[in-house]
């Protein structure tokens, strides 16, 4: 990109301004015929905004390191065992925990298209709908890992899961060590997204000591 | 593009990797002199001498090259033989790789997404694109140049051209039809 | 369709670039265009598949040099227009110009939560038998439609085991094209890396993908 100058960036600044115009012309237009309301799209806004992300995702992942029994329960079936914790819907019907174990690692990918458990982890981020991440998260996982600083054993199997259904896939990294007798909201801390999606390891202890 | 390819052919001259009159002269080559016509002169060969035919299809680079033709992109030649049961179309999917010494340089088309994604796949398709439908039995084969060998398509010799002489024949001759794209002219086709 | 979208196992796109804290959205115009996609699938009479197809359906030189946004809105626009909700013309007014066509359902913001919960289960009921189980060998079939599939390229051909049988699920094959749900039995498959990208590949990793029963023909 830096190579081309001033040529590209007004270029793609006036591409984006048609876009821009385009969809304001296109709401604008839906508006008056009503077939959208308004108050509706912003509420949708809002909520994907700031009330559904990955939060909510650290907090199944949190109750399943505390509690073997939900454990057990999330891993055979998903979608029950999360709608407990209160989340559930559009897309995210049919959700599937995929358990790291220190052998196995998981990594959840859709190169078809951006297929992802949004009642869980909200919306995509733009890496995981790209180019390079579809292309190369089912090739070379550990080329990617590396793309995120994440190198690991040589034997650990790795198994991506492609998204090409409605399933969809939340991976349960391992609790860290050192975090006995935590509790649930503490240990939710630890959980990142990214440790959802399987290209990196939650957080540890001395991460958030600060 | 102009500004850049100006601006580094202008380096390299200047640096003495490359010299202006060679350049010249390789545009020159490419524009005027190498061209379909080569590849013509082949097929009206083909079409009058059973002998000549008969090399040209067991050894193609050496019966051309007996014409004065071969070289660059010409080293390896195989004539490809369109009978009424059997019609051949020749690609590239990975780039463009064409037979240069008997075509001159490939057209936009041979190059295009459209053409190397669906020639393999959906020649009959790709017929359709270039108004010729075949008979719905007649084989197709697509050859997809992904080594060295370069292909030419011999095509059929058009009826109502009993004893024309090789030079009015091959004016019948098309750029398309030595690529499987088109038939050669009839004779009624010509001015 | 073998189009853009089928990406993976491609080369030459380069590093995976994460943007340290992302905002959810880059764009005010990011957010109308997902709000809107969301809102007009019961006023457009569109399913989910339908969708991806209008997505995914067109060259890929465009598709690899859109942005994320700008496929959902490219695809919500032809989709509009397709179905003769909007006109280009009325588009390039930024207006409305004529009268709304009639339809079943618009989201109001009351519904707005309701229907994110409810979202849209694909799992149907069935009287027929998943014709796979757990462990049998299945190979993908070497199908190449121009129309909505959901087997990538980059299996196709190729031998693997039966995972999990998930269920009966509506069928994206017909369902983008209406022909309707045609629910289908829907299995997890898992191919070993090196039976997907050769004996000189990576022998620690495994892929697997949903495939519906239509993809699949049994093997030894």
């Amino acid at each position: 990109m830096s190579g081309q100058g001033h040529d590209h960036h007004d270029h793609e600044h006036s591409e984006l301004s048609e876009t821009q115009l385009r969809v304001r012309a296109l709401e604008t237009v839906l508006t008056e015929k009503g077939y959208v309301d308004p108050a509706a799209l912003d509420l949708l806004i809002e909520t994907y905004e700031k009330k559904v992300g990955p939060r909510n995702g650290a907090r199944v992942v949190a109750r399943a390191w505390i509690d073997p029994a939900y454990r057990a329960r999330l891993l055979k079936d998903g979608t029950p065992a999360i709608a407990e914790i209160g989340y559930a819907g559009r897309p995210g019907e049919h959700i599937v925990a995929l358990e790291n174990t220190p052998k196995l690692h998981n990594m959840v990918v859709c190169t078809l298209c951006s297929c992802y458990p949004w009642p869980v982890l909200g919306l995509p981020p733009v890496w995981y709908k790209s180019a390079p991440y579809r292309s190369r998260a089912v090739a070379d996982p550990r080329g990617v890992l590396a793309d995120f600083g994440v190198t690991l054993p040589k034997d650990t199997e790795i198994r991506i899961w492609d998204s090409t259904s409605e399933m969809r896939y939340l991976v349960l990294p391992m609790r860290p060590a050192g975090t006995e007798g935590w509790s649930e909201e503490k240990l939710a801390e630890l959980v990142t997204r990214d440790s959802m999606i399987g290209t990196a390891l939650p957080k540890s202890p001395k991460d958030i000591a600060k | 593009m102009q500004l850049r390819t100006r601006a580094l052919e202008t380096i390299l001259i200047e640096k003495g990797y490359v010299e202006q009159a060679a350049i010249d002269q390789l545009i020159e080559t490419y524009e005027k002199k190498i061209g379909p016509r080569n590849g013509a002169q082949v097929v009206a060969k083909a079409w009058v001498d059973p002998k000549f035919r008969q090399w040209l299809f067991e050894d193609g680079t050496a019966a051309i090259g007996s014409l004065g033709f071969g070289g660059r992109s010409g080293n390896h030649l195989v004539a490809l033989e369109n009978t009424a049961s059997v019609h051949n179309m020749v690609v590239c999917t990975l780039c463009s790789c064409y037979p240069w010494a008997v075509l001159g340089l490939p057209p936009l088309w041979y190059k295009s997404a459209p053409y190397r994604s669906r020639a393999v796949a959906d020649p009959r398709g790709v017929l359709r694109d270039f108004g010729m439908e075949l008979p719905k039995d007649t084989e197709i084969r697509i050859w997809d140049s992904t080594a060295e060998l370069r292909y030419l398509v011999v095509p059929m010799r058009p009826a109502g051209t009993e004893g024309w002489s090789e030079g009015k024949l091959v004016e019948l001759v098309t750029r398309d039809s030595m690529i499987g794209t088109g038939r050669p002219k009839h004779p009624g086709e010509l001015p | 369709m073998n189009g853009g979208q089928d990406l993976g196992g491609t080369h030459g796109h380069g590093p995976v670039k994460p943007e340290p804290n992302e905002p959810v959205f880059h764009d005010e115009w990011e957010k109308r265009a997902c709000a809107l996609t969301l809102a007009m699938s019961a006023p457009g009479g569109w399913n989910l598949d339908m969708v991806r197809f209008a997505r995914e359906n067109r060259p890929p030189r465009e598709y690899l040099s859109m942005t994320y946004y700008q496929i959902w809105f490219a695809a919500l626009e032809r989709m509009t227009k397709e179905r003769g909700l909007v006109s280009d013309d009325e588009i390039e007014a930024g207006h409305s110009l004529y009268p709304p066509k009639p339809v079943r359902r618009v989201l109001s913001p009351g519904d707005v939560a309701k229907t994110l919960h409810r979202g849209g289960p694909t799992e149907r009921d069935t009287n027929t038998k998943p014709v796979f189980a757990v462990g049998d060998k299945v190979r993908a079939k070497n199908i190449n439609p121009l129309t909505h599939t959901r087997l990538p390229r980059y299996v196709r051909g190729h031998v693997g085991t039966i995972e999990r049988v998930v269920g009966c699920h509506v069928f994206p094959d017909s369902n983008a094209h209406g022909g309707g749900e045609n629910p289908q039995w829907l299995y997890t498959v898992r191919f070993d890396g090196r039976e997907l990208w050769g004996a000189d590949s990576d022998a620690t990793i495994k892929v697997s993908v949903d495939a519906w029963e239509p993809y699949l023909s049994p093997t030894t």
